[in-house]
């Protein structure tokens, strides 16, 4: 059970963590990751025993290794499908699915959709840092347009995925993103995540330090992070910039960013956000917004609550299984089956 | 049966039903195996069909067929057809390889039409002169003008009048074979319990058909169905992919773990995903996944959770399974992976059946990677294998993979309902607290069977990580020591080859005489080999038999056992795959080989002949 009172679980981020140092390279924002990752399962407070971590591989997939609970570093992109066996099988259990953009998008790409089309109840932890670095630096599916790396030496010719797009496209009802160094907001992203029914889906952006180093840094750098990007809570004003002093509002189909108190704007035309909204047409805008013309949007964006994979299959099985009222094997078969004696 | 008709007694008797997909040739053989099944005849059954869902009415593409055999010592559904029914011209073209030379043909002729014969590509509009059919050997059935009589009163109109067809030639069937019209009337009335007015129709018409061939032909010898002797019991009529879902709920109820199957519809493996899903009745989690890859996927992820996991699929779709199936061996997580042969490679015949992928399942993943390999031999012992394939499975911490084939999957057998007495318990290897307080690692292996034990989710104090890179034999954290790789690699091959232990000794049939010359087969082809035996045997060519079902490990005595013979006669639906793989356990010894790949089932005479052949050499 996931405790909604953080502090009452009586779990510590250490109950979490098992003996094993971190093998990532120092300075990798898996470290901050792992970190907050075990905070956010203290909060919510369901015991190690009845926690799975699912990975595929690739760096960040090493990470069920790092973790006191059960789990299982899987074959490349399988994370998902595997960790859709793991929670159907057993509903009970809270399975969280770590993979990185390679992983997660382009040989998994299809495992992907599905889950999040299926809304199996897996939370998926998306590490993206545009690059494949335990092959030492291959471009990645979300790499951007004419990004140069050593499988592509004059640039990629290639448009990128971008997550969120994705798993709207999927038909996705719960996606949140954070920074690797905002360790609150992947944490606030984790735990919403967790509670959420269904897959959800927390992108990170996380940066390689030795092959991609700083691929995000024109929205993560703290002195232009707060012009940049935006934190989105569900029910508060869209609101962003150095003291707060910018805010979102509605332009026609569009988004615009405003200065509250310049051309006429207060803050009574600033948007409220509605995570929880099932529409998702506003949604979606606020997840496409890049950090150059509008902020980057980071926090929980969608949280649609949907019936979710797992309990629908427990729930048909049982039903099924009280209405027909078999004993075993033989009894159906006696029952339904044409059958003639020999004696 | 009319007293002056002459009643021949027959051991067994071949009928081939052909018509166009939508005749209803299925059910209409369907109903005469039951209803000789339950006289007390033993029954076999393949359908063929074509790989089309739908092709042109009266085209010779769109015919399929559905060949029965019933009576004593079936094992097989019979090499050549006593009897063809053909519902049209293309399917008397068709058809007509697959009668005995002396064979009986009942047949719709005013199916005989110019349209119909241009469809089927004759050249003339006599097709029974034609193909050079001995006119006294067919029997042509009105059988429009005869359905138009009988259902005049009926109210149906032209088109579901025409639809009880294949009722009119079961009616001729059964008054040929002696069968009670009133044992087909009680499948009709189960069958049609909510129509009244349909059964009413079919009935008619079945009293037609038998009336029509009485009156008309009662010189013709009527035959008798000799029977069998069989154990007591509740008995079904059953086909091998639902003896293999059954089975697998079988070993679910003797381990008392959930089954869960995780798969992706294909031919002609595809029946056992519908039967699971059907029995969520029973508590069976079926999942239909998005492709092949996520339906083994997601039941490693099942088996990690601590159900019974299986996956089902046929060759194309274990080829992509592959990976998966080799992190269940590193992750050492048991899981059945059920592959219903077919006609390969690529798509290859995905509707017809042969034994190609036995190489793919005992080597075709990468690194040294064993696993057990199981194979069935006939559509109830599906049942079986697959029970014995979860038993090893959960109790060994291994993958098995069961390969069956479209042959025996199809087809259909009488099938005695098991008690629960009849099978054992399945005990599987789970982690005991005891061994957690006393500091287990996830590839702790004991004993002398080298399983490491099985810790579920959920379990207090046995939290523990698996994967798929190699771990180290005494800490099972990563290792990639090289002499600890060694020593992993050694232990997951004893593991493997320990199964011996609990897979029954070779035991060859016909052995008295200590026979110097045995054959061998392996899997679906048991039926052909065995009453191929049993025919050199009574023609007083000794020859031993023997079928293999346990594969990788072979019986423990196996090898040692064929060393006592001259010959070794490997017959199989292959170039030679059986045969290669003895011949790498038996150097310097030479394996006879008798192989096809056709598509097609063995004939009984290919394997009698090519047994001969070797004996005279």
């Amino acid at each position: 059970m996931i405790m909604e009172d953080n502090k009452t679980t009586g779990f510590v981020p250490a109950d979490y963590k098992n003996s094993q140092s971190a093998r990532w390279c120092p300075g990798c924002g898996d470290h901050a990751i792992l970190n907050v990752l075990h905070k956010a399962m203290a909060e919510l407070g369901v015991a190690p025993k009845d926690t799975a971590v699912i990975s595929g591989i690739g760096c960040s997939s090493r990470l069920p290794y790092y973790m006191n609970t059960y789990g299982m570093h899987t074959i490349h992109g399988r994370a998902a499908a595997i960790a859709t066996g793991v929670k159907t099988a057993n509903p009970e259990l809270t399975v969280w699915q770590v993979s990185g953009d390679g992983d997660g998008l382009a040989i998994g790409g299809n495992h992907f959709i599905h889950a999040v089309r299926r809304n199996v109840d897996i939370n998926i932890l998306l590490f993206n840092n545009k690059i494949y670095g335990l092959t030492k630096g291959q471009y990645s599916p979300t790499s951007d347009r004419g990004f140069v790396s050593k499988s592509s030496p004059y640039g990629t010719v290639e448009d990128p995925f971008i997550p969120a797009e994705l798993c709207f496209g999927a038909r996705g009802n719960f996606f949140a993103r954070s920074i690797d160094i905002l360790l609150d907001t992947s944490r606030e992203c984790m735990v919403a995540a967790a509670r959420h029914k269904g897959t959800a889906v927390v992108e990170i952006m996380q940066n390689c330090v030795i092959f991609n180093h700083g691929i995000h840094e024109f929205f993560a750098n703290k002195e232009n992070r707060a012009e940049h990007t935006i934190i989105l809570r569900h029910g508060e004003k869209m609101l962003f910039g150095k003291d707060n002093s910018k805010g979102l509002v509605q332009d026609g189909f569009g988004l615009k960013a405003v200065t509250i108190g310049e051309d006429g704007y207060t803050i009574d035309d600033v948007l409220v956000h509605d995570a929880h909204a099932r529409e998702n047409f506003l949604q979606q805008q606020l997840a496409m917004m890049d950090g150059h013309d509008l902020p980057l949007a980071l926090g929980v964006i969608r949280d649609y609550e949907a019936a979710a994979y797992d309990q629908e299959v427990a729930r048909q099985t049982a039903e099924v299984q009280a209405k027909k009222g078999f004993s075993n094997l033989r009894d159906m078969i006696l029952k339904t089956c044409e059958s003639w004696e020999i004696k | 049966m009319s007293k002056e008709t002459n009643v021949k007694t027959i051991d067994r008797v071949v009928i081939r039903f052909a018509g166009d997909s939508g005749d209803g040739m299925q059910l209409a053989g369907n109903i005469f195996s039951n209803i000789s099944a339950g006289e007390g005849n033993e029954i076999s059954t393949f359908p063929d069909y074509p790989a089309e869902i739908r092709a042109p009415q009266g085209s010779l593409s769109g015919v399929s067929g559905y060949q029965v055999s019933v009576g004593k010592e079936v094992h097989t559904p019979g090499d050549a057809a006593d009897v063809l029914v053909a519902m049209n011209p293309a399917a008397l073209k068709t058809n007509l390889k697959y009668l005995r030379p002396d064979g009986i043909i009942i047949c719709d002729e005013e199916s005989f039409t110019p349209a119909n014969l241009k469809k089927a590509e004759y050249a003339t509009e006599n097709p029974i002169e034609e193909l050079g059919i001995n006119p006294d050997r067919i029997l042509l059935v009105p059988m429009a003008t005869l359905l138009k009589h009988t259902l005049a009163d009926s109210g149906l109109d032209q088109k579901a009048m025409m639809k009880c067809k294949n009722m009119l030639a079961l009616g001729v069937i059964c008054w040929l074979f002696d069968r009670p019209v009133e044992s087909v009337l009680k499948k009709l009335q189960a069958k049609f319990a909510k129509k009244p007015a349909v059964y009413e129709a079919n009935a008619k018409v079945v009293q037609a058909g038998w009336d029509y061939g009485h009156n008309t032909h009662s010189s013709m010898p009527v035959y008798r169905i000799e029977t069998s002797e069989s154990a007591p019991g509740t008995y079904i009529d059953i086909t091998g992919n639902t003896a293999t879902a059954w089975g697998l709920i079988m070993a679910s109820e003797k381990s008392g773990r959930p089954l869960f199957l995780g798969s992706y519809p294909i031919t002609p493996a595809t029946d056992i995903l519908h039967e699971l899903a059907k029995r969520k009745d029973l508590g069976v989690k079926a999942i239909q996944m998005e492709d092949e890859i996520a339906g083994v996927c997601s039941a490693i992820g099942a088996s990690y959770a601590g159900r019974l996991a299986v996956t089902s699929t046929s060759g194309p779709g274990l080829s992509l399974k592959s990976e998966g199936i080799g992190l269940a061996v590193m992750a050492e997580l048991p899981l059945v992976v059920v592959d219903v042969q077919r006609g390969g490679p690529s798509t290859g015949l995905p509707t017809k059946t042969e034994q190609t992928d036995l190489m793919q399942a005992l080597y075709g993943r990468n690194g040294e990677s064993p696993l057990c390999v199981v194979a069935a031999t006939s559509p109830t012992d599906c049942f079986d294998m697959a029970f014995n394939a979860a038993k090893i499975a959960v109790e060994h911490m291994t993958p098995v993979i069961l390969l069956t084939d479209a042959f025996i999957a199809n087809g259909s057998s009488a099938w005695r309902v098991p008690e629960d007495k009849d099978y054992p318990e399945i005990t599987p290897r789970f982690v005991s607290e005891e061994q957690i307080k006393a500091g287990w690692k996830p590839y702790d292996r004991t004993g002398e069977d080298f399983s490491r034990f099985w810790a579920v989710p959920g379990t207090e104090g046995a939290m523990h990580r698996v994967g798929g890179l190699e771990k180290d034999f005494n800490t099972s954290v990563i290792s990639t020591d090289g002499p600890n790789h060694q020593k992993m690699v050694d232990a997951r091959r004893k593991k493997v080859a320990a199964i011996a232990n609990d897979i029954p000794l070779m035991e060859p049939l016909f052995n008295e005489e200590n026979p110097d010359t045995i054959l061998i087969g392996w899997g679906g082809t048991y039926g052909h080999l065995r009453t191929a035996a049993t025919q050199l045997n009574a023609e007083g060519k000794k020859v031993a038999f023997y079928q293999f079902k346990y594969i990788n490990p072979l019986p423990a005595n196996a090898i040692e056992t064929l060393k006592g013979y001259k010959r070794i006669i490997v017959a199989e639906l292959n170039t030679g795959m059986f045969a290669d793989y003895l011949q790498m356990h038996l150097p310097g010894k030479e394996i006879l080989r008798i192989n096809k790949v056709e598509g097609q089932p063995f004939l009984v005479k290919e394997i009698v002949d090519g047994v001969k052949k070797f004996m005279e050499d």
